[in-house]
C-alpha cells in the first residue's frame, strides 16, 4: 500500500457521502475493521477507477448517439440532396465531434481507442489524403470516388483496406474524410468549404460520392460500436479488465491520458505546430472551420475527468483522490485545468487566422497563452502522478 | 609499440588516482545523453535541451512523423507528396527515429532505397544521374501513376568457420530491379543499395569540428597501420562550392540542413528552397503524362519547416551505455582497442565550440565513428563512386546506441544494405582496411568474441 494514500480517508468522507456511486457497495462500512485507514483509501481509489469507467462509458455512448443522429441526417440528404439536408447533415457533424472530443482524454494508454488494433486512426487520423478520397483543385478526376475502373463500388470494407494500403496508412476515412465531403476544401479566408449540394446530384461520380460518404460515415459509427462494447459494464470487455487492475494501474493510466493530451497532443501537436509554422490550414478541422471545438472540447474531457462529470453524470472525480493527497497541489492543478479550459475558448474563431500576424496580435497572443497554461498543466499533472506513487509520460518518447 | 604500451601504462596511474566519476563511459553525449533502454530509445531529445529549442524539436518531430499528402490539399503546409516517391514520411522508414531493413520477399521496399547513376562525374563532383531514372528508384507513386520500378533482394548464402572449427553463414544480396516504367536500364548503370540508419545523435557528429576530423585522415596512410581514412568532400548546394562531408553511408552530405532537404526531395518527392526541382525527370513525367505543381505553388516545404525539422534531427539525443563496468563487457572493450576496431570507430570525440545550438558545444561524445571514409574491400563494394568515396569506400557508421536497435525497430540488421543479420556477421563482412581487425576476431576465442559481442551490446 502506498502510504501516500494514508491522510485520504477523512478529507475524503465528506466527498464520498455525495456520490451516487459511494452508497451502493457493502465495502464502504471499512471503518469497522483493524485496518481502517488502509481499506477506506483502497475503497477510494478503486471509487475513483470506477467512476471513470462509468464516465468514460458514458463518453463513449453519447458520441456514438450523436454520430448515429450525423448518419441519419447523412442518409436523409443522400437519399433527397438539397442544400437544407446538406446543412443539416452538417450541423450534425459540428455536433457529433463535441462529445468525440471529450473521449481524446481517454487515449495514450493502450486502452481500446489506441491498442494495438485500436481504431483511432481511422476515426480521427489527420492530415487528410483528400485527393486520395475525391477531387480537389487542379485534379477534378482524382479520388476514389472519380476512379471508377479500380474501384468499382464503394463500401465500409474498402474503405477500411484502403487505409492499410502499401504498409502505409492513406488517410481516407473518420470525422474529417465526412467533414471534407460535406464541406469541401476551404480555400477561403474567413468561412469553411464550399462543398455544392449538387456534387450529389449533377455533378461527375455523384453516386458513387454518396456511397463513399455513407460508406465512411457507416464505419465511423461502427467503430464507435466497437468502442462502447469495451466500456459498458461487463466482465469479458476492456472495462471488466481495467477494473481488475491495481488501482495504481488503473489510475496511472487515466493520469496518462491526462498528461500526453496536455503536454504531447494539445500543447505541442495542435497549438505550437500551427502557432509555430502560422500555417493556414494546417488545422484540425479544415474544411469546416471548427477547429477552435478541438481546442476546447479536448481540454474540457480533461476537466471531465479531474470533476467526475460528464453532462448529467457526476461522480467522484480524480481531483477527490488528489485533494486528499495533497490539497495545495490539487488545488493549484484544479485551477490549471480551469484556466486551460478558458483559455482555449479565449483563442479567437476561426482558429486558421488566429495564427497569424504578428507575435503581439490578439490571436497568437491567446494561443501561446494557452501552450503555456497547458505546459504547466502537464507539469502539475506530472507532480500529482509522483505524489501517487508513479510517473507519467508528457511527451510521445516518453510514452 | 613503446609509446603505445607507455601511454597504458599512464592510464592505469591515471585512472588509479583520479576520480572515476570524472570520465563517465555511460555519457556516450556528455550532457546530451538520455537514460532510456526502452522502444523509444532513439527517440528523445537532448538532456540539456532549452525550453526555446525543445519547442523547435516538437514541430520538428510533427513534420518527421506524419504523414504528407498529396497536392493540393487543404493542409498546405503538409501537402506536395510525390508524384513519385519512396515513402510517405520520415518516420515510415527512420521508425521511432531508428533503422529501416531491407525488404522482405514480397513486400515492397520501405526503408532500403536503390541509387542509381552512369559513369562519371558532374562537374559538381557528384554522380551522373539517368536521363530517365534519375539518381534514385521510386518505388511508389501518386495514385494512377507507375513507380519508376521496384527493388527485389534475393541472398546467397556463404559459408565459412572460424579457426575454431565454428561454423558461421553470411549472406550475398542479389538484386532485380522490375516493374520499370520507362524501359530497361542501361547496362553501364551503377547501383547502391542503402538502407535509413537511425537518426539519434546527429546534432553532436554536425558540431564536431572540421579539424577534429581532418586530424584524424591519412589518406595515404602515412602512418603505414594499414588504415586511411579519408575525407569526402562533397557539394553544397547553397554556398555552391566544395565541402567536408559528414552525413550518409559515403559521407555525401556536408550538414544535416541539406541532408534533410534532400531526403525530403529524394524520397518523398517533397520540394524545399534547397532543392526546388522535383525528384522526376522530364522524360519521365512526360512518359506518363503528368506535370510538376507550378513554380509558384513550389517549394512545397517552406524553410521555416525545413529548419525545423533540421533542429528535430540536431537534437535527437544518443542513449546511455549500459553494463558499462561488467567483467565480459570490460573485456569486450579491451579487444575492440586490441582488435583495432577502435581505429576508425573512434571510442571518443570532442564537439566544437561552434555550433548554433549551444546544448551541442564542448560535449565529450563517445559515437565510436570517425565520420571518415575507408576501403571496406569487395565484399562490401557497390562499384558506385559518390564525390571522393570510391565504390569501395563507406563512411563508418556511429556505433552508439547499437545495442538497443533491436528494442527500437525488431530487427538486428546491419550494414549499408542490411545483409548482416546480427553484429557477428557485420563483423564478418569487414575487409580492405578493417581486413587485419576482422583476422583478429576470427582467431580469437569463442569467449572473446562473446566479450566483444558483450561490449557492442552494451553501446
Amino acid at each position: 500500500m502506498n502510504r501516500k494514500f494514508l491522510p485520504l480517508l477523512t478529507a475524503l468522507a465528506a466527498a464520498l457521502v455525495s456520490c451516487k456511486q459511494a452508497d451502493t457497495g457493502s465495502d464502504s462500512q471499512a471503518g469497522a475493521h483493524e485496518n481502517a485507514l488502509v481499506e477506506g483509501e483502497a475503497v477510494t481509489e478503486a471509487k475513483v477507477v470506477e467512476h471513470y469507467a462509468e464516465l468514460v462509458s458514458a463518453t463513449y455512448e453519447d458520441a456514438l448517439a450523436q454520430a448515429k443522429t450525423m448518419q441519419a441526417d447523412v442518409n436523409a440528404f443522400l437519399s433527397e440532396p438539397t442544400a437544407e439536408l446538406m446543412q443539416k447533415a452538417r450541423d450534425s457533424w459540428t455536433a457529433a465531434r463535441l462529445p468525440y472530443l471529450q473521449t481524446e482524454v481517454f487515449r495514450f494508454y493502450e486502452g481500446p481507442i489506441d491498442d494495438e488494433d485500436g481504431p483511432e486512426g481511422l476515426l480521427n487520423a489527420w492530415p487528410m489524403d483528400e485527393a486520395y478520397i475525391d477531387y480537389v483543385k487542379g485534379n477534378a478526376g482524382s479520388g476514389v470516388v472519380n476512379n471508377v475502373a479500380e474501384f468499382p463500388s464503394i463500401d465500409a470494407a474498402l474503405i477500411e483496406s484502403l487505409n492499410e494500403k502499401d504498409g502505409e496508412a492513406n488517410i481516407s476515412c473518420g470525422y474529417h474524410a465526412i467533414e471534407f465531403l460535406l464541406w469541401g476544401q476551404d480555400f477561403s479566408a474567413d468561412g469553411p468549404g464550399e462543398r455544392p449540394f449538387t456534387d450529389y446530384t449533377t455533378a461527375d461520380n455523384a453516386d458513387r460520392r454518396g456511397d463513399y460518404l455513407r460508406a465512411v460515415t457507416n464505419l465511423v459509427v461502427e467503430k464507435l460500436e466497437g468502442l462502447v462494447a469495451e466500456w459498458v459494464p461487463a466482465k469479458d470487455n476492456y472495462r471488466g479488465e481495467f477494473l481488475k487492475l491495481p488501482t495504481s494501474k488503473a489510475l496511472e493510466k487515466i493520469m496518462t491520458g491526462m498528461s500526453m493530451l496536455s503536454g504531447f497532443e494539445m500543447a505541442a501537436e495542435r497549438l505550437n505546430v500551427a502557432y509555430d509554422t502560422q500555417a493556414q490550414e494546417d488545422e484540425h478541422s479544415c474544411f469546416s472551420d471548427t477547429t477552435h471545438n478541438d481546442m476546447v472540447y479536448d481540454l474540457v474531457g480533461i476537466h471531465n475527468v479531474w470533476t467526475g462529470s460528464y453532462k448529467g453524470l457526476s461522480g467522484p472525480g480524480l481531483q477527490v483522490l488528489a485533494q486528499g493527497l495533497k490539497p495545495e497541489l490539487a488545488g493549484e492543478l484544479g485551477s490549471k485545468i480551469e484556466d486551460s479550459v478558458a483559455a482555449a475558448k479565449a483563442i479567437p474563431v476561426p482558429f486558421d487566422q488566429a495564427i497569424l500576424g504578428e507575435d503581439d496580435a490578439p490571436g497568437r497572443k491567446a494561443i501561446l497563452h494557452t501552450i503555456e497554461t497547458l505546459e504547466e498543466q502537464a507539469k502539475l499533472l506530472v507532480a500529482m502522478a509522483e505524489e501517487m506513487g508513479f510517473g507519467v509520460p508528457i511527451s510521445e518518447e516518453e510514452g | 609499440m613503446i609509446y603505445a604500451r607507455r601511454s597504458t601504462f599512464h592510464a592505469l596511474i591515471w585512472l588509479s588516482t583520479a576520480s572515476i566519476a570524472w570520465s563517465d563511459d555511460r555519457l556516450s553525449g556528455g550532457d546530451t545523453t538520455v537514460f532510456v533502454t526502452n522502444d523509444k530509445a532513439f527517440a528523445r531529445p537532448l538532456a540539456n535541451i532549452s525550453r526555446l529549442t525543445r519547442r523547435q524539436h516538437t514541430v520538428g518531430n510533427s513534420f518527421f512523423n506524419q504523414n504528407w499528402v498529396a497536392s493540393p490539399a487543404s493542409t498546405t503546409s503538409r501537402d506536395g507528396l510525390g508524384h513519385l516517391f519512396n515513402a510517405r514520411s520520415c518516420s515510415a522508414c527512420h521508425v521511432r527515429d531508428g533503422r529501416a531493413e531491407p525488404p522482405r520477399k514480397g513486400e515492397i521496399s520501405l526503408g532500403l532505397v536503390m541509387r542509381i547513376s552512369l559513369p562519371g562525374r558532374l562537374e559538381t563532383g557528384g554522380p551522373v544521374p539517368d536521363p530517365a531514372y534519375g539518381l534514385q528508384l521510386s518505388e511508389r507513386a501518386l495514385p494512377g501513376l507507375k513507380p519508376e520500378g521496384h527493388v527485389q533482394v534475393r541472398y546467397e548464402e556463404i559459408g565459412g568457420s572460424y579457426p575454431d572449427g565454428e561454423r558461421f553463414s553470411l549472406r550475398r544480396p542479389i538484386y532485380d530491379i522490375v516493374d520499370l516504367g520507362a524501359g530497361p536500364l542501361s547496362p553501364d548503370t551503377k547501383f547502391s543499395p542503402r538502407v535509413a540508419p537511425a537518426v539519434h545523435g546527429l546534432g553532436l557528429l554536425a558540431a564536431v569540428d572540421e579539424e577534429t576530423l581532418r586530424a584524424r585522415a591519412d589518406p595515404s596512410d602515412l602512418d603505414g597501420d594499414g588504415i586511411s581514412g579519408k575525407v569526402n568532400m562533397v557539394w553544397d548546394y547553397e554556398g555552391k562550392k566544395l565541402v567536408t562531408g559528414r552525413f550518409g553511408w559515403k559521407a555525401n552530405q556536408p550538414s544535416l540542413r541539406q541532408q534533410t532537404a534532400g531526403a525530403f526531395v529524394g524520397d518523398l518527392g517533397i520540394t524545399s528552397p534547397l532543392f526546388p526541382k522535383e525528384n522526376h525527370t522530364t522524360s519521365y513525367a512526360e512518359l506518363h503524362k503528368f506535370v510538376s505543381m507550378p513554380d509558384e505553388e513550389q517549394p512545397e516545404l517552406t524553410a521555416k519547416i525545413l529548419q525545423r525539422v533540421t533542429a528535430y534531427l540536431q537534437t535527437l539525443a544518443p542513449p546511455a551505455r549500459r553494463d558499462v563496468s561488467n567483467p565480459n563487457v570490460k573485456q569486450g572493450q579491451r579487444l575492440f582497442a586490441a582488435m583495432k576496431c577502435a581505429s576508425c570507430h573512434t571510442p571518443e570525440l570532442k564537439t566544437g565550440d561552434f555550433h548554433q545550438l549551444v546544448e551541442l558545444r564542448n560535449q565529450t561524445i563517445r559515437p565510436y565513428t570517425d565520420l571518415l571514409l575507408h576501403d571496406m574491400g569487395e565484399g562490401l563494394a557497390d562499384g558506385r563512386e559518390d564525390f571522393e568515396a570510391s565504390g569501395q569506400e563507406w563512411r563508418t557508421p556511429p556505433l552508439w546506441g547499437i545495442g538497443l536497435q533491436e528494442r527500437v525497430n525488431g530487427h538486428t540488421t546491419l550494414l549499408h544494405d542490411g545483409r548482416a543479420r546480427n553484429l557477428t556477421e557485420a563483423i564478418l563482412w569487414h575487409g580492405g582496411e578493417a581486413e587485419t581487425s576482422k583476422e583478429k576476431f576470427l582467431n580469437s576465442t569463442k569467449k572473446e568474441r562473446s566479450a566483444l559481442l558483450s561490449f557492442l551490446q552494451s553501446l
